[in-house]
């Protein structure tokens, strides 16, 4: 019993790693621009299978320039929807921004849909698929490289924003953005660096876990919807919240897949993410705030 | 009556289509799903066009109508419309015991309790497979039949499900032009405002979610016994959003708008299949482009510049809105 | 004769994360006066107006309206005891015609319930033409007849502030809280204001008003309390008010000379 729970919390600590970047991404254009970017499960996939094409077939590219080209790419995909989707709308409500974001997510699925189909595809395992013993638990390489490179990239982001001036910049933005217009910021390129950086997380967490879980046109809508909620659940615009939501939310998952049912999962998710809300709205690690009148 | 002058205009194009088009597809098929879909649209226009409050998961109380229906009339043979009634009774207690927690959210908040409520909903028509059917869903669903009349053709259907719009229509068209209208406006636009008026904002708000979860449940009794067939896709996560963009593409705050984005998705895809493999992708770039540039929507957007045109004409001395 | 009172406060307190907005105050408002509320900003004027609608809840303290306690009641329940109030950042129905914005004020004066209006039964006619009515008297107490048809959207921030009150006054209160009416007004306006402000009081309805302008605050109250961090600086008639030292050095800073 013991083994098996240590089974299930290693998966969901693998799971919970993708979770977070996603949530991540989420947490940073939300403090950047306060949109909900439901197209950033889009960006996972993106991420996963333009690599998967660019190295497919006999001409395909080598996975080493395969991988850097489709983080680049799913980098220029957020750009542009910065650029060419919310930029325009400014100042729009937040249902209309909710519904330019889900109008987004749609148009880059259907893109997918027309360039690859609806076949399910899986990138390589980057290192063997040689399984590795923790007690009577087992682990494959490509959780490893899952967990690490998840944790390498959220002690990156942190540090970027609070050790470099850019990031303290798009900080400074998601406070005020006419302040930080006044002391000199480039409002606008903090904005495509926000989304820039979404999109790369979104496209490392792709590239990382489809060894594992494989990835098909639709497979961003799951993963966008999960990143979302571990967003909230740790407290909405607190990144490191976000992380800790997302790692939780895969742990809830796989102990209740394992220990309860596993059609139920995705439900055990949501109602938990229900209870959070309707208990303590701020989140689990947000801070509470006073609506001003 | 000026104030129903559109309602008139719509119950008559509603009656003359399947008279001046006999058995044309586009009409009795594509047409009865249509109206549907403004049942459905005009219902959640109420709560989120005119109350503001967002959902993304109305396809939950769509579905629970549905398979009450379903479920009660297929497994325990009863009359379909003690089924339809039990459906409502069912869908508009879920709804209020969802209402208050849910309610008190706002925003990103508020979208994201509708969609996972939505998620769990379509779950477990998938999951509780001995009472739903589990994914492969219900069929066999018996028609309903009005006093005797079966409603075995979709011409039949299409006159039911065009009443029922009309229905819903004059009722909403009732409501937002009240007082309980007036409110939901009020609290749309400052809730601590509408409180100071003396309107009570979380018993408003439960009162407009529970009738657009209604509204919701007779929709899909109706579809189920229309259909005869029904699976857990047709109440996904993604239903909810095509409701949403049917509200959202007529325009918010307007019943007529919701009918029209009901009219535009439905046919939409019809129209689309010459280009099969873009569906998804247009619908997505509709999405996104009528926001960003359009966000009224097309029916209150394309209308405001020729009523403020009719507008400026009389101001400002016709000050009085006669009824 | 004045022992009559409207609106009693009693040791008030409330504080925000250790910050003291509002401490022990206490203050009677008489029935059929303009009081006003002054003091520098941050003297905690605004949320005394919160915690009297029911927005906020006090820490400690009591608040009495025709000695009902209201400490723990919804805004609406304040409402429908006779208190309305109007904003100090606007707080329009932008969403609405001019008309509709006043007639929301006429709720607590109308009963149609959701089921009846759905289905237009008898008597929501009657309704609806008196709300009309009653929204169009608002309105032309505040002088604002000729904006009826208009969307509350496309009015000037002057009109817009007339707008709250006569949405106000459409509740019929016997307390109307006014959280500065004369802020962004021109010098025609705040003389219109003043009047309107008079009208109001003439017609029976006691008015809680938080205002800037000394000029206004003097010539229209009949009493005024002085706050400082939270607290009774001083309270008595505009000419008491003038004289006190405490209040003339406190917090209008030396000399002081009213031009009227």
């Amino acid at each position: 019993m013991l083994d098996q729970i240590l089974q299930f919390v290693l998966t969901g600590i693998t799971v919970g790693a993708t979770y977070a970047l996603v949530a991540l991404g989420f947490s940073i254009i939300y403090n950047a621009s306060d949109v909900v970017n439901f197209a950033q499960g889009e960006f996972v996939m993106i991420g996963a299978m333009s690599a998967i094409a660019m190295s497919a077939g006999e001409n395909g590219l080598s996975p080493f320039l395969a991988l850097p080209l489709a983080i680049l790419l799913t980098i220029g995909v957020g750009i542009m929807l910065q650029r060419f989707a919310i930029a325009p709308a400014k100042g729009a409500s937040v249902v209309t921004t909710i519904i330019i974001t889900i109008g987004a997510s749609i148009f880059l699925r259907g893109v997918a849909l027309l360039l690859w189909g609806k076949d399910i595809f899986a990138l390589p395992h980057f290192s063997g698929e040689q399984p590795i013993h923790i007690g009577n638990a087992t682990l494959l390489p490509q959780n490893l490289w899952v967990m690490g490179g998840a944790a390498l990239l959220v002690i990156g982001v942190h540090w970027f924003f609070n050790h470099t001036h850019q990031g303290k910049a798009i900080l400074a933005c998601s406070c005020n953005r006419t302040a930080a217009q006044l002391v000199g910021i480039n409002v606008g390129k903090m904005m495509m660096i926000a989304y820039g950086l979404s999109a790369f997380l979104g496209a490392m967490a792709g590239l990382l876990v489809t060894p594992i879980t494989f990835t098909s046109y639709d497979a961003g809508v799951m993963l966008g919807l999960k990143g979302f909620s571990a967003a909230i659940l740790g407290g909405f615009g607190n990144p490191m919240g976000a992380v800790a939501g997302g790692v939780l939310l895969g742990l809830i998952e796989s102990l209740s897949a394992g220990l309860i049912s596993s059609g139920y999962k995705d439900a055990i998710g949501f109602i938990i993410l229900l209870l959070v809300l309707f208990f303590r709205p701020s989140g689990l690690f947000g801070k509470a705030t006073a609506e001003r009148v | 009556m000026k104030r129903l002058s559109g309602f008139y205009l719509l119950a008559a194009l509603v009656v003359l289509l399947p008279i001046i088009f006999p058995d044309n597809y586009y009409v009795t098929v594509v047409g009865v799903t249509a109206l549907l879909h403004a049942i459905l649209a005009v219902g959640l226009n109420l709560l989120m066009g005119y109350a503001g409050q967002i959902s993304l998961g109305h396809a939950a109380f769509f579905g629970i109508g549905a398979y009450t229906s379903a479920i009660l009339t297929t497994r325990y043979g009863w009359d379909p419309w003690a089924a339809i009634v039990v459906g409502i009774a069912l869908t508009g207690s879920i709804a209020f015991l969802v209402s208050r927690p849910i309610l008190r959210l706002k925003g990103h908040y508020l979208a994201m309790a509708t969609l996972g409520l939505g998620i769990i909903a379509n779950i477990v028509l998938v999951q509780a497979g001995d009472f739903t059917g589990g994914p492969d869903g219900l069929g066999d669903i018996p028609t309903l039949s009005l006093f005797g009349w079966a409603l075995d053709t979709d011409l039949r259907w299409y006159w039911v499900m065009g009443a029922t719009m009309l229905g819903t229509v004059w009722i909403a068209l009732n409501i937002i032009d009240s007082r309980s209208g007036r409110a939901l406006r009020a609290l749309h636009g400052s809730e601590v405002a509408a409180e100071m008026m003396g309107i009570n904002t979380t018993a408003t708000k439960t009162g407009v979610f529970v009738l657009a979860a209604l509204t919701a449940s007779l929709a899909g009794s109706l579809f189920s016994h229309q259909q005869s067939f029904i699976s857990p896709d047709s109440f996904s996560f993604f239903f909810s959003i095509e409701l949403v963009t049917m509200v959202v593409l007529g325009g918010m705050a307007s019943t007529y708008g919701a009918v029209f984005g009901a009219v535009v998705l439905t046919f939409l895809p019809e129209l689309l299949v010459v280009f099969e493999d873009f569906e998804v992708m247009i619908f997505g770039a509709i999405l996104m482009l009528m926001m960003i540039f359009l966000p009224q929507g097309i029916f209150v957007g394309l209308q405001t510049p020729f009523r403020r045109r009719l507008t400026r004409r009389e101001s400002p001395i016709a000050d009085t809105p006669g009824e | 004769m004045t022992t009559m009172k409207l609106l009693e406060v009693e040791e008030l307190t409330k504080s925000f994360g250790g910050v003291t907005a509002i401490a022990g105050l206490s203050f009677d408002v008489p029935p059929g006066n303009v009081y006003s509320v002054i003091g520098p900003n941050g003297a905690g004027k605004t949320t005394l107006f919160n915690m009297l609608s029911g927005i906020y809840q006090p820490d400690e303290g009591a608040i009495r309206f025709q000695s009902n306690d209201i400490v723990g009641i919804q805004p609406h329940q304040v409402a429908a005891l006779g208190v309305s109030r109007t904003f100090q950042n606007l707080q329009m129905f932008f969403n609405m015609s001019v008309l509709d914005n006043v007639m929301v004020g006429c709720h607590l004066r109308t009963r149609t319930g959701l089921l009846s209006a759905a289905l237009r039964l008898p008597g929501v006619k009657r309704e609806e033409r008196e709300s009309r009515e009653w929204a169009r008297q608002a309105l032309a107490m505040c002088s604002l007849d000729r904006y009826i048809g208009h969307e509350a959207g496309s009015l000037p921030y002057g009109v817009l502030k007339r707008l709250e009150i006569a949405r106000a006054l459409a509740v019929q209160p016997k307390l109307l809280l006014m959280d500065e009416p004369a802020a962004g007004l021109n010098d025609t306006e705040t003389m219109e204001m003043q009047a309107l402000i008079r009208r109001i009081c003439e017609a029976g309805i006691t008015v809680l008003l938080v205002e800037h302008n000394m000029g206004l605050v003097m010539q229209v109250s009949d009493r005024i309390l002085v706050l400082d961090y939270g607290s009774r600086l001083a309270e008595g008639t505009p000419t008491e008010i003038q004289k006190d030292r405490k209040v003339v050095e406190a917090y209008l800073g030396g000399e002081v000379k009213y031009a009227m």
